[in-house]
């Protein structure tokens, strides 16, 4: 079994090219991030947040600086990083099982049995037993969610990457997947780095949240969170880092609306959970 | 006002809820076969450009006792399934290099676009002098007919797939090939299918315009033709409903295929 990584990102700059000009998105970001961490990132749209995570899973190359996973350089992709994105983008062609197993296809590691085995574990551990035949048309945006979580955890992977993975579902089935990853990130031992405009999510998942910047993105401040898990987010303590990360999104230069405290667009329709 | 009348009138009999769902796709058929025979019972007409019911039945029994509609059925059957074979494994071919290769897709796309807004009846001079007016012939124009479905519905389908499926086949390290099998090919397959689909509708109308066009041989075409050269409205029209039937059972499988194999895609859309 995979240990949890360190990741590395030293002086990581990554520029565009929009019409012949370059253009900065970001700029000189240096983080440390300890094995079994878990690391939210903050900030507004285009502050580059998902470009981080696009660098560090491999999906982008060209970058200056340097992205270390237990001190060595990350090129392309790997199996040993696994990533959630905010749509499911599970396959439609294939059943829950399926989808889950469809990163274990090239892993060498593991014998038929062990697949099958792993397979099985993580869509427990996910909370979707008795779905693994399901067809994704017949899920809820919730349990999509959860089995792309399951997805991205199958290979067991060194570091799991989120990517806004709640940011299209409804308040309520936000509120209880969130406690159900701090769950599986406890279980698994893995270390997590969570992209979020929302702060508190942000807090409440974190050990630390990175606050970005936009134009072009950079580290703004790193804000610990010393509180016990599973965090009570009515409590003084939670409020009061809540606030002090909101207020880092006080200036003109980043307008406050950008920062959702908790977003209503109930793209979810169905009875979800 | 209609509720009032609704009993008294013949129509009520076809109200939704007295026809069962199965059967209501009958009611036009039923009704047009009806007005058919009670014109020459009651004698309403005695046109010569028109025959009785019974006596279209009588010929389809008579010619198929005789085996002559058979035969002509067969050949005809026969004529579109090779036809359709060829142009969609064709098609399938050149619609995956389109698809797949943008090389391949420069070099033959602007020709292959060009060629296909020509009507496919304009083959038919062209082919006759190529391949005569025998089965070779009627084979290819029904490949033709075929082929140009299948190859835009496959590069349709093979460009559309979403690049959010790709990605996710590269973070767990898919190679190319396990790219194209298991992302590219299974999210292309509605898009292959419809395609298939048209193909084998296009290809049964094609059989019955290449055997009106190329008149040697037997089938269904030539049955036609020659009802109409001898003024014989009974096998005209009993070729024309043959015709129908055809098309209507290949309609009916096709769809039925269609809906197992993409069960994924869920009830709103597979089901007919």
């Amino acid at each position: 079994m995979a240990h949890a990584g360190t990741l590395e990102i030293k002086s990581l700059s990554k520029q565009y090219q929009v019409k012949g000009e370059p253009l900065p998105v970001l700029d000189d970001i240096s983080l440390t991030i300890k094995p079994g961490e878990f690391v939210s990132i903050v900030g507004s749209s285009g502050c580059g947040k998902s470009t981080l995570l696009r660098l560090v899973i491999g999906l982008e190359d060209e970058y200056q600086g340097e992205i270390l996973l237990d001190g060595k350089r990350i090129v392309g992709t790997s199996l040993d990083r696994g990533i959630v994105f905010q749509e499911h983008r599970l396959f439609p062609w294939l059943t829950v099982e399926q989808n889950v197993g469809l990163g274990l296809l090239n892993n060498k590691e593991f014998t038929e049995s062990q697949k099958q085995k792993t397979i099985q574990e993580h869509i427990e551990l996910v909370g979707l037993k008795g779905f693994e035949k399901a067809y994704p048309y017949q899920l809820s945006g919730g349990m999509s969610q959860r089995v792309a979580i399951a997805r991205a955890l199958v290979n067991r992977p060194e570091v799991l990457l989120l990517d806004e993975p709640f940011g299209a579902l409804d308040a309520l089935t936000r509120a209880h997947l969130q406690q159900e990853l701090e769950r599986i990130w406890a279980a698994e031992g893995i270390t997590a780095i969570l992209v979020t405009h929302d702060v508190e999510e942000a807090v409440y998942l974190g050990d630390r949240v990175v606050v970005m910047q936009p134009r072009p993105g950079r580290i703004k401040r790193v804000v610990d969170v010393p509180l016990a898990r599973s965090r009570d987010r009515g409590s003084y303590a939670f409020t009061a880092i809540k606030d002090d990360v909101l207020s880092e999104f006080g200036g003109h230069d980043n307008p406050r609306q950008d920062v959702v405290l908790v977003d209503d667009e109930a793209h979810n329709w169905q009875f979800a959970w | 006002m209609t509720t009032s009348n609704a009993s008294t009138s013949p129509l009520w009999l076809l109200h939704p809820a007295r026809v069962p769902k199965a059967l209501r796709g009958w009611v036009i058929p039923v009704l047009l076969f009806t007005w058919w025979w009670a014109a020459y019972r009651f004698a309403w007409t005695d046109s010569e450009l028109f025959v009785p019911l019974s006596k279209v039945i009588e010929t389809g029994w008579r010619m198929s006792a005789s085996g002559e509609l058979w035969h002509s059925l067969g050949a005809s059957l026969y004529r579109m399934v090779t036809g359709f074979v060829l142009g969609t494994v064709a098609g399938l071919i050149v619609g995956a290099l389109l698809g797949v290769s943008r090389l391949f897709e420069s070099l033959v796309g602007p020709s292959f676009h060009t060629i296909k807004q020509v009507s496919l009846l304009a083959w038919i001079p062209l082919i006759s002098v190529w391949f005569g007016l025998g089965d070779p012939a009627k084979i290819a124009f029904l490949s033709l007919a075929a082929f140009f479905p299948v190859v835009l519905n496959t590069f349709e389908g093979i460009r559309s797939v979403s690049r959010d499926h790709i990605e996710v086949a590269r973070i767990f390290a898919y190679t190319r090939r396990q790219v194209f099998t298991r992302v590219v090919l299974p999210s292309a397959t509605p898009s292959i299918f419809t395609g298939i689909y048209l193909a084998l509708i296009y290809a049964w109308l094609a059989t019955l315009g290449a055997e009106y066009l190329l008149t040697s041989g037997a089938g269904i075409g030539n049955l036609l033709v020659d009802g109409r050269e001898h003024f014989w409205m009974d096998q005209v029209l009993l070729g024309v409903i043959v015709v129908g039937l055809v098309g209507f059972i290949l309609n009916w499988s096709a769809s039925k295929i269609e809906a197992r194999l993409l069960s994924w895609r869920g009830r709103s859309v597979a089901q007919f």
